[in-house]
């Protein structure tokens, strides 16, 4: 059986669990705790070491989806987490600009980590304070080449989209 | 009673103020993690500071703020007077290389580098020994702590969020590939320029850092406002540090693995279109 492995990382809250939940067929093996920091306290808790999602393409082929923990001070795990890795999403909570920089800054650093094809979803996009996927492209200075692809990760269709862009972008590169 | 701990428990800034509350004379030494560093004080007030093996001498504090050339500083090195800061700073002013006020000015701008620096050292075991007084051969400028404090907090802040947007100085940087981004449309000051002199995928940060002997706040600030301006990238270091088990190799692949790995890539197209 032959395993590959993609990764959705983004700032804490951003979607990532969601993200994996929504497209995994197994329940998604989550690694939570309670959250301790009052700031980050929009939600009730949040992944400590990573979030893991199958999708079994057949008897010799699985997908495995990883989520990295949202909170910076897990960043040790990043480096793990990337290896190996087929490509990965970078995931932006479209509604809230504070968190930006931050994506900005994550993905700079996998992109280091390791240089493999990579695509952003602006997550949220039903939120009323979304901002529109062109603005965050000006707000965190991607290249036009860079895939930047409205997402709503409770939405599986939405979610698949993403996840075919970044498989169309594997590709492309392969063929390059 | 001893003063002696963790700037993991009592942070720089707590024990400054203590040490300024409490008018404490004396010396204080840290051992880091890397290095160790000392700072002197005479009645709640910083007289003189040295980090690690840096010279603390008259002649490298000058050179340091350009009132000497390197050159100078070395002649200086040889002469009997240079082992006295007193004396190498009277014959200095009577040659009329430097007055007092820039000698003063320059020891006090080097022992609050050396202060701020210390401000960032999250870890270190301290102890302050009473009535211990700095070599009687350098000379001492008294500085009031309350500045400092104010100063070297507001930088402990601005560290901590740098430390937050660029957590590895291990790994290299280069220029972008975005046509819009050109070094000669760009104003850079003078550390901004060492640091791009060495921009290149084999240098890490950390050695960009070491070899303009900058600070680990200096070089994230200067790094950081590369990135931000879109100027340079993070890139892991070519062959400097190991690769990574099981990362993505990037040697040629035959013909046949190509096939193989994009009908794996249609494979996964297929199954996602499916769900």
């Amino acid at each position: 059986m032959q395993t590959v492995k993609m990764v959705v990382t983004g700032p804490f809250s951003s979607g990532k669990t969601q993200f994996i939940s929504t497209v995994s067929e197994i329940d998604v093996v989550r690694t939570e705790r309670k959250i301790s920091s009052e700031a980050e306290k929009i939600k009730e808790s949040t992944t400590v070491a990573m979030d893991f999602g199958r999708i079994t393409v057949d008897a010799e082929l699985v997908l495995y989806l990883f989520g990295t923990p949202g909170q910076r001070r897990f960043d040790f795990m990043w480096e793990i987490l990337s290896e190996g890795m087929l490509g990965f999403v970078v995931m932006v909570d479209s509604s809230r600009p504070e968190t930006f920089r931050e994506a900005k800054s994550i993905l700079e650093t996998f992109r280091a980590y390791a240089p493999t094809p990579y695509v952003v979803a602006a997550n949220k996009q039903d939120h009323p304070e979304a901002w529109a996927p062109e603005d965050l492209r000006i707000a965190l200075r991607l290249d036009p080449n860079v895939k930047l692809l409205p997402c709503v990760a409770t939405n599986r269709e939405s979610v698949k989209a993403v996840l075919l862009e970044l498989l169309y972008s594997i590709l492309a590169e392969m063929e390059a | 009673m001893p003063l002696r701990g963790n700037l993991r428990d009592f942070s720089t800034d707590k024990l400054l103020n203590l040490i300024s509350l409490a008018r404490k004379t004396g010396t204080l030494t840290i051992e880091g993690p890397t290095e160790a560093a000392r700072m002197a004080f005479r009645e709640g007030k910083l007289i003189f500071a040295q980090v690690g093996n840096e010279d603390p001498s008259l002649a490298f504090v000058l050179r340091k703020v350009g009132k000497l050339t390197d050159e100078q500083a070395r002649a200086l090195h040889q002469r009997a007077e240079a082992a006295n800061d007193k004396a190498l700073g009277l014959l200095l002013i009577n040659s009329g290389y430097v007055t007092q006020t820039e000698i003063l000015q320059s020891i006090k701008q080097h022992i609050l580098d050396v202060a701020y620096r210390l401000f960032t050292w999250v870890e270190g075991i301290f102890n302050f020994e009473a009535n211990a007084s700095p070599p009687a051969e350098r000379i001492t400028v008294p500085i009031d702590l309350d500045n400092v404090i104010i100063e070297g907090s507001r930088r402990m802040r601005e560290w901590e969020q740098l430390q937050e947007e660029l957590p590895n100085l291990d790994l290299a940087l280069k220029f972008t590939d975005k046509p819009d981004a050109r070094l000669k449309n760009v104003n850079l000051n003078v550390e901004e320029w060492k640091v791009v002199s060495y921009i290149n995928p084999k240098n890490t940060i950390r050695q960009i850092a070491k070899a303009n002997t900058m600070n680990d706040l200096d070089i994230r600030r200067i790094v950081y406002g590369l990135l931000q301006a879109g100027l340079v990238e993070l890139v892991r270091p070519i062959g400097g540090t190991r690769p990574l088990p099981g990362a993505p190799q990037r040697k040629p692949l035959t013909e046949a693995a190509k096939q193989q790995e994009k009908s794996l890539v249609n494979k996964l197209i297929s199954r996602i279109r499916s769900l």
